[in-house]
C-alpha cells in the first residue's frame, strides 16, 4: 500500500530522501525523464501520449505534491542525555507532549518528556506548557551516552503507524504526515494514465518550511499551468454555532478558491467544478483562507502560471496522527485525472 | 481626467478577478498604445513604442481592489466572509457591498447597534436578503467589494477604491497626452496587489524593464491627530522616498526630483511608515531594477470612502509625460 509507505517514511524538510527513495521505485516505468534538482525535488515528465494539437494551450501540465512533513530538529544535547529541539514547520506545542519520536538516520526512540499530573500544580493545568522546557528523552545515561546515539542537526519524527479504521464505511485511515503524502500518492495514481498532454508529476522539498522547493521548481519547469496535491485542513467536528468547517471528511476533494499564499486562477477553479459535477464525482470548496500551499510559490514563477490547489481533507494535520478517508482520495484521482483529459481540448489562455 | 476616475472606481474588480477593470482600461487605451496583452496572471500590459534611442520603461498601478470572500452560508441565508487584502473591520458596518454578479448586501454583526466597538471577524456576516443557502445569489468562494457612489466635492473626489484606480487613471491620462517619447513604455495595469504584489512581480519578469515606477496612493499627515506625517492632500504628488517594503532608486527619486523642478510641478516627498507598492516587487525582480514610486496622496485608504484630489492626480499624470518625453540619465 503506498499511502502506508509513504506515511511511515520519515522525511522533514530538507530531509526527504526517505521519501524520495519510496516514490522512485512507485513511478518506474511510469514516467519518460526523471531527476532530482539541487533542493532535493524529484522531478518527474510523463510525456504526452498523444499529440497535442497546434496552437493549443496549455501544453504542459505541472501537478506537485510536497514530499516534507512537519517535524523537529536536535539543536542541544543535556548534560543528562535529553536532547534539546527546535520545531521544523509549524506545530502547535500543545500537541508535542508525551509523543514517542523517532531521531535520526537510526531511529532511535524516545519521549518528549514531560511530568506527570501529580508534580504539577491545578494552576498551570490551565495553562499551555512551556515547550521551551521540554527535551526529548532517548533513555541515555548521561550527554556521552546521548551523543554515541544522535548527532546536532539530526531530525525527530513523530512515531505512528499506518492503520486502518473505519473499512466499512468513510474507509478511515490514520497515520503521520498525511499533509502531503495524501498529495504524493494521488499525484503517483495519476502517472497510470495516458494524457494528450505533458504532464510534470513535481514531488516538492521543504514546503512546510515556505514553499521553497515549489520554488524552484516552477523555475525550472517553466509549466503553462499547475495544481498542487495537499492535505489540507478537516475540522468536521460539531461547532457551538451555524459556522462552516473549513472541510468535511468523505465529502470529497476540497477546491480551493483562495488560501493566504495563492488566488486560485479562476478557470482552473471553474474547470474542477464543472469537471466534478459533469462526472458526478463529490467535491467541496475549502471553506478557509486560511494556510499556504506550494500554488503560492508556483503561481509567481517566472511570468506567471495560473495555479490551483485541490487537497485530501486530513483531521489533525501538523500533529503525530492524520486521518483521512480513502475514498476522499480516491475521488481526488478520479477528479485530478479527468481535469487534465478535459484540458487536452484546450482551455482559453 | 474626472470620467476616467468615475468609470473606474465604480467598476467591481477585488484582487484575482480584475476581468471588468482591464475591459474597461484596454478600451481607454486602445489606439494610444502600439500593443496590449494579458499576461498569464491576468497583468495587462500595454507597450507604448519608443521613436528610439530611449529606455524600456515600466510604469506600474494596480486593478485591483480589496474585498471580501465568502466562506460559509448559514441556514437563514447569511454569509459569513474572509478578507481579501487589507479589509479593517470598523469600516464596515452598515455599507453595502457588491458581487461581481450585481447582487448587493448589507454588512451586519452578531453585536449590531449593542456595541460602539469594532466588530471582531468571526462576528461579521453579509445580508444578502437570502432566507437559506438554496436561495442566496451568490456562493461560497464568490467576492463581494464595497459599493459606494462616486461623488466630487470641488478638487476633492470621493470613492471607493480610489486605491488604486487613480493611479490607474493617471497611467491612462498620461498616455493619452504622451504623444511622441524616445522610450519604449510598458504601462503595466497590475493584478493581485493588494494580497502581496503579486502581479507586478510576474509582469516585471517578463518586461525586464531598465526603470521601473509604480503609480499609487499613500497616506496623509493632514487629519486631526493623524500621526506625523508631511503629505497633504492637494500639495501635489509625492515622490516616495521609503516605505515599510522599499527604498527608492536614489537615481529614480532624482530623475522625479528635477523633472518636478523643471516642469513646475508642485511634489511632496514621501516617507510612509506602513504598508508597500508594486515597486517593492518591481525592484526585486531578475537582477534587480532601479525603480520609484509616485504616490497620490489619499485619506480613509482603505474605506468606502477614499479621498484624493484631483490637482495631485493632474500633477502626476503631467509629470509622467514631461519624464517620459525626455532622455533617462540616471
Amino acid at each position: 500500500m503506498l499511502l502506508k509507505d509513504l506515511s511511515e517514511a520519515r522525511g522533514v524538510s530538507g530531509d526527504e530522501g526517505a521519501v524520495r527513495e519510496v516514490l522512485l521505485k512507485a513511478v518506474e516505468g511510469l514516467v519518460d525523464e526523471q531527476r532530482v534538482d539541487a533542493l532535493g525535488n524529484l522531478i518527474c515528465l510523463r510525456k504526452a501520449r498523444r499529440p497535442i494539437e497546434e496552437g493549443r494551450w496549455p501544453r504542459t501540465v505541472m501537478v506537485t505534491a510536497h514530499m516534507d512533513e512537519v517535524g523537529l530538529m536536535i539543536t542541544g544535547i543535556n548534560g543528562d542525555g535529553t536532547l534539546r529541539f527546535e520545531k521544523v514547520g509549524g506545530i502547535d506545542d500543545r500537541v508535542l507532549l508525551s509523543k514517542q519520536v523517532l531521531v535520526g538516520k537510526d531511529a532511535v526512540p524516545g519521549v518528549i518528556g514531560y511530568p506527570p499530573i501529580h508534580l504539577i500544580p491545578a494552576a498551570d493545568r490551565q495553562k499551555a506548557p512551556d515547550i521551551g522546557k521540554a527535551a526529548i528523552d532517548i533513555g541515555a545515561k548521561d550527554k556521552a551516552g546521548a551523543e554515541r546515539l544522535v548527532s546536532l542537526g539530526d531530525y525527530a519524527t513523530f512515531r505512528t503507524c499506518y492503520e486502518v479504521l473505519d473499512e466499512g464505511g468513510l474507509r478511515t485511515v490514520k497515520g503521520k504526515a498525511f499533509d502531503d503524502r495524501a498529495g504524493c500518492a494521488a499525484l503517483v495514481e495519476l502517472l497510470h494514465e495516458d494524457y494528450a498532454l505533458d504532464l510534470y508529476a513535481v514531488f516538492t522539498a521543504q514546503e512546510e518550511v515556505g514553499l521553497r522547493g515549489a520554488r524552484v521548481a516552477a523555475f525550472a519547469v517553466n509549466p503553462d499551468v499547475a495544481f498542487a496535491l495537499e492535505g489540507t485542513i478537516c475540522d468536521d467536528l460539531p461547532k457551538k454555532k451555524d459556522v462552516s468547517p473549513v472541510t468535511e471528511l468523505g465529502k470529497g476533494p476540497a477546491l480551493t478558491f483562495m488560501d493566504q499564499s495563492v488566488i486560485a486562477d479562476r478557470r482552473l477553479v471553474r474547470l474542477l467544478v464543472d469537471t466534478a459535477e459533469g462526472l458526478n464525482i463529490p467535491y467541496q470548496f475549502k471553506r478557509a483562507a486560511a494556510g499556504g500551499t506550494d500554488a503560492g510559490a508556483i503561481h509567481l514563477a517566472r511570468e506567471g502560471v495560473p495555479s490551483a490547489v485541490v487537497a485530501v481533507p486530513s483531521r489533525y494535520i501538523h500533529a503525530p496522527v492524520s486521518m483521512l478517508s480513502l475514498d476522499d482520495l480516491d475521488h481526488t484521482v478520479q477528479l485530478m485525472k479527468a481535469a487534465l483529459h478535459t484540458m487536452e481540448g484546450g482551455l482559453n489562455a | 481626467m474626472k470620467e476616467i476616475i468615475r468609470t473606474l472606481t465604480e467598476a467591481y474588480g477585488p484582487s484575482g478577478d480584475e476581468g471588468q477593470v482591464r475591459a474597461l482600461i484596454e478600451e481607454m487605451v486602445r489606439g494610444v498604445v502600439t500593443e496590449m496583452r494579458t499576461d498569464p496572471l491576468g497583468n495587462l500590459i500595454a507597450l507604448k513604442k519608443g521613436t528610439g534611442g530611449g529606455k524600456r520603461v515600466m510604469i506600474a498601478a494596480h486593478m485591483d481592489e480589496i474585498g471580501l470572500i465568502v466562506t460559509h452560508i448559514d441556514k437563514k441565508g447569511f454569509l459569513r466572509v474572509g478578507r481579501v487584502g487589507g479589509v479593517f473591520a470598523p469600516t464596515l458596518m452598515g455599507g453595502r457591498v457588491r458581487f461581481a454578479n450585481g447582487t448587493v448586501g448589507v454588512i451586519g454583526s452578531e453585536k449590531w447597534l449593542r456595541s460602539n466597538d469594532a466588530p471582531k471577524w468571526e462576528e461579521v456576516f453579509i445580508d444578502v436578503g437570502a432566507t437559506s443557502p438554496d436561495d442566496a445569489p451568490v456562493r461560497v468562494g464568490d467576492v463581494a467589494c464595497f459599493s459606494r457612489p462616486y461623488e466630487e466635492m470641488g478638487d476633492r473626489l470621493i470613492a471607493k477604491a480610489m486605491d488604486d484606480r487613480a493611479g490607474c487613471a493617471v497611467l491612462v491620462q498620461a498616455l493619452r497626452d504622451l504623444g511622441e517619447s524616445p522610450h519604449d513604455v510598458y504601462a503595466v495595469f497590475t493584478t493581485q496587489e493588494e494580497v502581496g504584489t503579486r502581479g507586478a512581480l510576474v509582469s516585471a519578469f517578463g518586461i525586464e524593464p531598465e526603470v521601473a515606477l509604480a503609480i499609487d496612493v499613500t497616506d496623509t499627515g493632514d487629519v486631526p491627530e493623524a500621526p506625523p506625517m508631511a503629505v497633504d492632500l492637494g500639495a501635489g504628488p509625492a515622490v516616495k522616498v521609503m516605505d515599510r517594503g522599499f527604498l527608492s532608486h536614489p537615481g529614480v527619486k532624482q530623475w522625479m526630483i528635477d523633472g518636478a523642478e523643471r516642469l513646475g510641478i508642485p511634489y511632496q516627498r514621501e516617507v510612509l511608515q506602513l504598508g508597500s507598492t508594486d515597486a517593492r516587487a518591481i525592484q526585486m525582480s531578475r537582477a534587480g531594477v532601479p525603480t520609484g514610486a509616485l504616490s497620490l496622496p489619499a485619506r480613509y485608504i482603505h474605506s468606502p470612502s477614499e479621498m484624493v484630489d484631483l490637482r495631485d492626480l493632474q500633477g502626476a499624470s503631467n509629470l509622467l509625460v514631461g519624464l517620459l518625453k525626455e532622455p533617462i540619465a540616471l
